[in-house]
């Protein structure tokens, strides 16, 4: 039987829904414009005052904010609360520039936490359960925010934070844990080191993990839910949003309930701007209409996705996002053809290989050369030079139908590709020296 | 009759890749009898004929080495002119398809040995039987 964490707000009506959407968000944007001197410029450019956002149709009349507002706006820029009333920062990486340090007041962690415990509870976690957490803690969210929701449902949490893999799986097997959260590319690599110890799915008791902060495919999914026997569910959210929880998935397994009582989505063409149809793919924008400390209006993510309010066998009400296929801005032009990481990941494990790749991007007498390193084990070698040569062929046919682009691909050792324990480095792009 | 294993590693076309496996053989005192490389731009395969080839697959495999045991066929024929052209004229007519091979001298009794792999041992191996040639065995290398 499917188990909400707050069933009243999870299956509530969509007249319902609208109401307290619309409501938060007038007051939410006259919060940031009384409060935040930043946004208050913003929207008198663009000659929008609080008096003209009457409820959630007016949404399209208040300004984007980008990425690059953040960093304009670092550290204090943004903040529409006394730093007396704030308790606590968290930050991205920085590894794309300068880095976003986001700020919450108590009511924030609460709300935030209460948003991860939607998403244990929606897995099947209760406070039977034993959480261990192996996203990064510290300045990342995932560390912190599955924490605080696995508290909140009551779950023993282990907070082991990421790293030391043969621990955590002699604590996985020592305390029984029953739910596991990380970074799906963590996930696989617990998998593959459980059966390199000569253990299988048997010796652990995991029956769900909840993994988030990267883009990952059904594939990899299947793969981790065998190498670990469990289920496997997506959870979205970025620092700027607070954390992990904007999103979670549910039994289904068919895209994330977006926490609409707290962030509204919308999905734009990311070249114009306009604000695209239901169902349609395009840049999902969201604005939190509760933060207090660091609300965030129409924020463009970047992360290219697609919404629907279909019906959900779960019985949430909550509209769905799709799993996101991609970043805008890790999208790779190459050849002058869009392409992914994603989609390369999706043809290496179709075609039998493990999600351990590098793909390389450079530019030779001024063409665009796409390299994939790709790992292969014992059982895909052979002593015959044509049997690996064959393989690196039909692997490169496989991907240039996928993209429309021809790959040189190059069957490395396994375990030669570095191994991540937080976010995977898949794309280097030399190009970028050149220019 | 007897094959004869091969042991085969995947070599990255990197500095060390090579010194790295003979360090293995070396630190486990294994004796390397035979050896062939075949490479590409990218890559190598480092094929050997060793004296313990179980404890070498289990060693290289320990060090995360991409590695698999191959049974390939072994003849000693004299080191004269024309030897080799007769063997592989035994293997023409049986209709045995040689994807690759690699020979070695033995000074003290003036012979050639030949390691080939096959696309079909046993037939090689009767062809060899009913030309006279002389097979050989993991001990005999």
């Amino acid at each position: 039987m499917e188990r909400y964490w707050n069933e009243e707000i999870e299956c509530m009506s969509r007249e319902d829904m609208k109401k307290l959407q619309d409501e938060r968000l007038v007051a939410q944007v006259k919060h940031v414009y009384e409060n935040v001197p930043y946004y208050k410029k913003l929207m008198d450019e663009k000659g929008v005052t609080p008096d003209d956002i009457k409820s959630t149709d007016d949404l399209h009349k208040l300004p984007f904010l980008t990425k690059n507002d953040l960093r304009e706006a670092y550290p204090y820029g943004l903040l529409a609360k006394p730093l007396s009333d704030c308790v606590r920062i968290q930050s991205t990486s920085g590894t794309t520039g300068k880095r976003v340090v986001a700020f919450y007041t108590q009511h924030d962690i609460d709300l935030w936490e209460d948003c991860c415990a939607r998403a244990i509870t929606a897995v099947g976690g209760t406070k039977d359960d034993v959480c261990q957490v192996c996203y990064g803690y510290g300045l990342f969210t995932g560390g912190p925010g599955l924490n605080g929701g696995s508290h909140k449902v009551g779950c023993l949490t282990l907070p082991m934070s990421s790293g030391n893999t043969e621990r955590q799986i002699q604590f996985m097997r020592d305390l029984g844990s029953t739910i596991i959260c990380c970074t799906p590319s963590y996930a696989a690599y617990i998998g593959e080191t459980l059966h390199e110890m000569g253990l299988t799915p048997d010796d652990i008791k995991l029956k769900a993990g909840i993994f988030g902060a990267e883009p990952w495919t059904e594939e990899m999914r299947r793969s981790i839910e065998k190498s670990l026997g469990i289920k496997a569910y997506d959870i979205y959210g970025l620092t700027e949003s607070s954390g992990p929880g904007v999103s979670f998935e549910c039994s289904e397994q068919s895209g994330m309930h977006i926490n609409e009582d707290h962030f509204i989505p919308e999905i734009i063409n990311p070249e114009t701007g306009e604000v695209l149809p239901e169902g349609e793919v395009g840049e999902l924008v969201f604005t939190s209409i509760t933060k207090e400390a660091f609300p965030l209006l129409r924020y463009r993510t970047r992360d290219l996705c697609r919404l629907t309010r279909e019906k959900c066998s779960c019985g949430r009400t909550l509209i769905k996002m799709s799993k996101p296929m991609g970043r805008s801005d890790d999208m790779l032009i190459i050849r002058g053809v869009n392409v992914f990481p994603s989609q390369i990941e999706t043809v290496l494990i179709e075609q039998g290989y493990a999600p351990n790749y590098l793909i390389e991007v450079d530019r030779v007498n001024n063409s665009d050369t796409l390299d994939i390193n790709v790992e292969m084990n014992t059982e895909q070698f052979s002593d015959k030079m044509k049997d690996i040569q064959d393989k690196e062929r039909e692997l490169a046919g496989a991907i240039k139908t996928m993209l429309g682009i021809s790959p040189k691909v190059h069957l490395v050792s396994p375990k030669s590709i570095t191994r991540s324990e937080g976010k995977a480095v898949r794309v280097v792009d030399k190009r970028k020296l050149h220019d | 009759m007897n094959n004869v294993r091969q042991i085969s590693v995947f070599v990255e076309n990197k500095p060390g890749r090579l010194s790295a496996i003979t360090q293995v053989l070396k630190d486990n005192d294994i004796n390397i009898r035979a050896l062939s490389i075949a490479d590409t731009r990218d890559f190598g395969i480092l094929r050997i004929i060793v004296n313990d080839p179980d404890k070498a697959f289990a060693k290289l495999r320990g060090e995360d080495c991409t590695v698999t045991i191959t049974e390939v066929v072994a003849i000693s024929i004299d080191d004269e002119t024309g030897r080799l052209s007769e063997v592989m004229n035994v293997l023409s007519d049986a209709e045995v398809n040689i994807e690759y091979m690699y020979a070695f001298l033995s000074k003290s009794d003036n012979k050639a040995s030949i390691i080939l792999r096959v696309d079909n041992n046993e037939k090689a191996h009767q062809a060899f039987e009913a030309a006279g040639i002389a097979q050989l065995t993991e001990k005999d290398i």
